[in-house]
């Protein structure tokens, strides 16, 4: 597998580009993320192994 | 475009009860499916089907097959565009609890130990994904009906792999010349499939059938990918499916059964793994050469390189010695597709599938608003450096359960978190809500679903069954037996008998 970063973005021979400062609905988008992030961090401090470890499906096609 | 159609088994899970029996849910989600539809739904029509016939030329033993080939009855009349009359059935023989009919002209029903949503036949990308989104809402809407009238939960999950060694399947169907030699379609076909999932993979967490090595991959399907061409589909999965059941004048026509793809809940994704398929399909049936340069060496073992290479660099052996990248595959196949572009859907595929083409090249994350994989891995990136230490600089560690967590809510439909992305304004959408919401209800108007759709919502009364090329009726008649309307032509939308009864 190809070396992933923290951001998991694939490690590039040249440094990056500087990210460019985002547009106002870029930024909305972001911070939209942002929370999503925050409330899965919250539900899946608690119980991420059990609810992985009971997703059990039969084979399929 | 040709006519296309998509199914989907989804994942499913009561959330209280963890080993509740999936066959059991899937015949209640039917149901609740078939209660929520009222009186516009019909049963399944098992006469025409022929699973045991194989695209190569031979026909199973009904013996030697397994028995999760064997869909169909004996009875079966391919007299193409005619009304045939047929005995009545004993109710024993009923399968009627585990399949619906829908208005919209597709069928729910549990197929092995999954509910699945076949959609109706479609004639371009963008009403592929139209009506598939559609079957997300019809799934979705029947859990809710099935929480409501069993006082149980049900979870539905539009993934392929449960992480423990099980998959399930996004299909795809393309309707073929049966004029194009099947060994010369498996052959230039096979370098598209393998390589076309660095558009169309959903992303996923573990690598390996039973996800027994950390990391991320772009696809669902691929490590379940163990032959080149096949007749099977639970084990042994090939490249290339080789069932031969056109449900079509088989004289005429074939049926392409794509069973490699991952499911999506990305529109540009559904729309391009359609669209550029149907387009490469067109360059062989005009016995285009230049597919043949393309030939993989292995394509088994590019399958699994292909989706493992996040950067979309790794080399892929090609037969002719020399070497391509997946993105050089795709791109010399996009030059070859300009020339067989019929109408304007068409060119919107080609249009999308170099703009994907060149953001993927260009800078991998300029795509994540329409490739699902590259959307996952960002939020999962994200989640990542959320938990980065001085000690553990790239946060959490794939092997994490958190991730794989993520990974399953990421197809959870009501709530998911790619819907939750969609939410957000971080994913490109090609069809409306709207669009979506009238898909629920009616039939494409441009295929035979439009008859199957039509004459469900119009009349039920006098419908026994369905199936994809017949209407089954039962009237008031002299002769006193059912009347099997026959739509051997997948392209034809009206039908004298049935435009009559649904009223013009």
């Amino acid at each position: 597998m190809a070396q992933l970063n923290a951001q998991g973005q694939p490690y590039e021979d040249d440094a990056p580009e500087p990210a460019p400062t985002p547009a106002p609905a870029a930024q909305a988008e972001t911070d939209a993320i942002d929370d999503l992030l925050a409330e899965i961090d919250g539900s899946l401090q608690v119980n991420a192994e059990q609810f992985v470890r009971s997703f059990v499906q039969k084979g399929g096609q | 475009m040709r006519v296309v159609g998509i199914e989907t088994e989804y994942g499913i899970v009561d959330p209280d009860e963890p080993r509740a029996n999936p066959i059991l849910m899937s015949s209640r989600l039917v149901t609740a499916c078939r209660a929520w539809a009222g009186e516009r739904t019909t049963r399944w029509d098992y006469g025409g089907e022929d699973p045991l016939q194989d695209q190569r030329g031979f026909r199973r033993s009904r013996s030697g097959a397994s028995s999760d080939l064997l869909t169909d009855a004996p009875e079966y009349d391919d007299r193409a565009g005619q009304v045939t009359l047929r005995r009545r059935r004993g109710s024993w023989e009923d399968p009627a609890h585990l399949n619906a009919v829908l208005a919209n002209g597709a069928r729910f029903y549990v197929d092995h130990a999954h509910p699945e949503y076949s959609g109706p036949e479609v004639t371009s990308a963008h009403d592929a994904v139209v009506w598939d989104r559609a079957g997300d809402r019809i799934a979705h809407t029947a859990a809710a009906r099935y929480a409501q009238d069993e006082g149980e939960r049900v979870e539905l999950y539009k993934n392929n792999v449960d992480g423990k060694g099980a998959s399930y399947g996004t299909h795809e169907n393309f309707l073929v010349s049966r004029g194009v030699d099947f060994d010369d379609l498996a052959r230039r076909l096979t370098p598209h499939l393998v390589t076309r999932q660095v558009f169309a993979g959903a992303g996923r967490v573990g690598l390996g059938q039973f996800g027994e090595e950390a990391g991320f991959q772009i696809s669902q399907r691929a490590d379940y990918m163990e032959a080149e061409v096949g007749l099977e589909t639970t084990l042994r999965r090939p490249i290339v499916n080789t069932r031969d059941e056109p449900h079509a004048a088989r004289e005429r026509y074939r049926r392409l059964h794509v069973i490699i793809g991952d499911a999506n809940l990305f529109d540009v994704a559904t729309f391009l793994k359609v669209g550029t398929t149907s387009l490469v399909l067109a360059a062989i049936e005009a016995d285009d050469d230049r597919l043949d340069a393309l030939e993989l060496a292995a394509p088994v073992e590019a399958v699994s390189t292909v989706s493992r290479d996040l950067a979309l660099r790794a080399p892929l052996e090609l037969a002719s010695g020399e070497r391509a990248t997946a993105l050089e595959v795709q791109r010399a196949l996009l030059e070859i597709c300009r020339t067989y572009v019929t109408d304007e859907g068409e060119a919107r595929v080609i249009a999308r599938w170099e703009g994907v083409l060149e953001r993927l090249a260009a800078d991998l994350f300029s795509a994540a608003r329409e490739v699902e994989w590259v959307a996952k891995l960002q939020l999962l990136g994200r989640m990542r450096a959320r938990h980065a230490t001085p000690d553990a600089p790239d946060g959490l560690a794939w092997g994490d359960a958190r991730l794989a967590a993520m990974d399953l809510q990421w197809s959870r439909l009501g709530d998911g978190l790619a819907e939750r992305l969609a939410a957000a304004g971080a994913v490109e959408r090609i069809a409306t809500d709207d669009e979506v919401e009238r898909a629920v209800a009616q039939a494409p108007s441009d295929t035979r679903a439009r008859l199957r759709g039509g004459i469900v919502a119009a009349r039920p009364d006098i419908v026994d069954a369905a199936g994809w090329s017949t209407i089954v009726l039962d009237r008031e008649t002299d002769h006193g037996h059912l009347e099997v309307v026959h739509l051997d032509e997948p392209h034809a939308a009206d039908h004298p008998l049935l435009d009559a009864l649904m009223g013009g």
